[in-house]
């Protein structure tokens, strides 16, 4: 019987192809959306994870200050001395590297080319805290570190824009502002982190120089420390914290006057804004399911009408009301289903070419798809009901002398 | 076999109510050919409508074979149309844009009965009434009398004991409807009780007892011993 009903429904369908399809159009586009925003939305939170992991996920930030949310940094913030920066590299076993970072935004000369970049005093264990290889030339030397000799290292963006008839860097003299100096090293190329900002757009000097020079003081508000593979970042953190509070001298009761964070903090709160921003477009793209739904109701009571007399022929040949329930039920289903099917291959489409046109991973979650399929059927029983009903409560008499 | 006790059908609401049947009392035997005639608004075709369960009456009893018929739920009645009556309409009444075939394979989809069963036992009905080579066919490609045949081939598939006919030649030309009419009869002649209202006295010929109709009432019978 059930069969029957199908083959039924799909020959009805088949009949009224045109209007069949205008009614489904509502719950492809409805299915399609809501793929197509899920699995785009997945795949690119596991683009934006991928990129944060590249910039090191196990490198932690030290910054002075409490972070509490916008416009409520604690009252005191202060920054960090040399001396915090030794200490801690001295006493953490956990730690790879740890390099103290300062930096500041100023205009870079060489011959008669400007550029505006940024500027940070480094040592070299910040090649290691952020995976920076070499393109050409070296690090810093012990020496040039310890005095602050004027030598630095550029990026990709720096060397373009300063070096335009593309000699070799190394060995020039690059004036910065307030002091020249030697070009020692070029990066490899990293191209625009997660949030769009040119990694390569950077020159490193060392830090005492930086300090010297810039700074005029040795206040620090930055230290990245890489922690060891083998050690979890907890632990690490909780290491770094109870020395910095020693140092601090903070009695039990205070809270920390400093910050410890971890990119996978960051991600933590990336996974969150995605996952709602997924969530909140899908609902946008269910509620378009619904209006499919109201469509489906709105045909398949023409359908009803026009198919009174049809109706009443079935009744007086046999058929019980709940078969005519049935069948017209099964009706709105298979419409709203095959909408799902088509609504499923177009939202993998979409996902498809989006992935493709902005380098997003490519990601088709099974389980949305089936929820979308069994999702589009639900609607096909809670729309068709209505008007399956209103054709199995006639009476055959009144069905049969319907013109 | 059919037994009607003082059945009366009253339509609308007191004042406004109007009665159609007044007391009817009939009793039809098994393999009997009844015609049943009277001018239009005396209420034969709403006696055959509650004879063949589409209608209920207002008041009064109907027995089939010692059952109450009164007494069934809507879908009791429906089953007792699926496996006791079969039904000719005026009109035809046939689906449009589905072919004879699966026109007269539907009553066998409400009996369960398996597809490719279904096809040959709907073959073989319409062959019976002389459609060979018509099966594909869809009633807009048939003519009246082609379609009417179609219609007592679904009628008569599902191997009915009654043959319900409302007014089978009304829309046919008098050589077509002798056609049909033999056709009926010969269904009668294989024991099939036969019920028709018709108003045509040529056609109420075919019948071994005619039953005026007039204001609601029986107004007389008549037998013939063919």
């Amino acid at each position: 019987m059930l069969i029957n009903a199908l083959l039924q429904a799909l020959r009805e369908i088949r009949r009224n192809l045109m209007r069949s399809m205008l009614t489904a159009i509502g719950i492809v586009i409805g299915i399609a959306s809501v793929i197509a925003m899920v699995n785009i939305g997945k795949g690119a939170s596991q683009s934006i994870t991928q990129s944060i992991s590249k910039l090191g996920s196990t490198t932690l930030y030290i910054t002075p200050g409490q972070q509490r949310g916008p416009g409520n940094q604690s009252a005191v913030s202060i920054p960090f001395k040399l001396k915090d920066v030794a200490v801690l590299k001295d006493s953490l076993f956990a730690l790879r590297a740890i390099s103290a970072v300062e930096g500041s935004t100023m205009t870079a000369l060489y011959q008669d080319q400007n550029y505006q970049t940024s500027v940070k005093g480094v040592d070299n264990d910040y090649f290691i805290a952020q995976n920076l290889e070499f393109k050409s030339g070296r690090e810093f030397t012990k020496n040039e570190l310890r005095t602050g000799l004027g030598s630095c290292i550029i990026g990709q963006t720096v060397l373009d824009k300063l070096f335009l008839d593309g000699e070799s860097p190394i060995g020039k003299k690059i004036r910065v502002e307030k002091f020249s100096c030697e070009v020692i090293g070029v990066l490899s190329p990293k191209g625009a982190n997660t949030f769009g900002m040119d990694q390569d757009d950077i020159i490193l000097v060392p830090l005492k120089m930086f300090l010297r020079r810039i700074s005029g003081n040795d206040n620090i508000h930055l230290i990245m420390a890489s922690v060891k593979e083998n050690i979890p970042l907890e632990e690490a953190t909780l290491q770094i914290q109870q020395l910095i509070r020693e140092r601090r001298h903070l009695k039990p009761d205070e809270e920390d006057n400093f910050s410890v964070r971890s990119m996978s903090a960051l991600l933590d709160t990336i996974g969150k804004i995605t996952s709602m921003l997924t969530t909140m477009l899908g609902a946008v793209a269910a509620i378009s399911l619904v209006v499919g739904g109201i469509g489906i109701m709105n045909i398949m009571l023409v359908s009803v009408t026009e198919r009174t007399r049809e109706i009443g022929i079935r009744m007086a040949i046999g058929a019980m009301p709940q078969d005519i329930l049935i069948q017209f039920l099964i009706e709105a289903v298979v419409l709203s289903g095959l909408g799902g099917i088509i609504g499923v291959i177009l939202g993998i489409s979409i996902t498809y070419l989006v992935s493709v046109t902005m380098d997003i991973a490519l990601i088709i979650d099974p389980s949305i798809t089936v929820i979308a399929l069994v999702f589009s059927m639900l609607i096909g029983i809670v729309f068709g009901i209505i008007p399956a009903r209103k054709a199995s409560n006639m009476n055959p008499i009144d069905a049969l002398r319907y013109e | 076999m059919i037994e009607l006790q003082n059945v009366s059908k009253v339509y609308g609401m007191e004042e406004a109510s109007s009665t159609v049947l007044k007391n009817i009392n009939l009793t039809i035997n098994k393999g009997e050919f009844v015609a049943i005639m009277g001018p239009s608004g005396s209420g034969k075709s709403t006696l055959l409508n509650i004879l063949g369960t589409l209608d209920v009456p207002t008041s009064g009893t109907y027995t089939f074979a010692d059952t109450s018929i009164s007494a069934l739920s809507k879908e009791q009645r429906s089953l007792f149309r699926r496996y006791v009556l079969g039904f000719i309409f005026q009109g035809f009444n046939l689906l449009k844009k589905t072919s004879a075939l699966e026109n007269v394979e539907m009553p066998l989809v409400y009996l369960g009965i398996k597809s490719k069963e279904r096809k040959q036992r709907a073959y073989d009905a319409l062959i019976s009434v002389g459609l060979e080579g018509r099966t594909e066919y869809e009633p807009s490609q048939l003519s009246g009398g082609q379609q009417q045949r179609v219609a007592i081939a679904r009628a008569m598939v599902s191997r009915p004991k009654v043959l319900i006919a409302d007014e089978p030649t009304g829309n046919l030309d008098t050589k077509r409807s002798h056609e049909i009419m033999q056709i009926i009869k010969g269904f009668n002649a294989e024991g099939i009780t036969v019920i028709m209202v018709t108003h045509e006295d040529e056609v109420a010929a075919y019948a071994s007892r005619v039953i005026h109709v007039r204001d609601g009432m029986i107004e007389r019978e008549i037998s013939y011993a063919h």
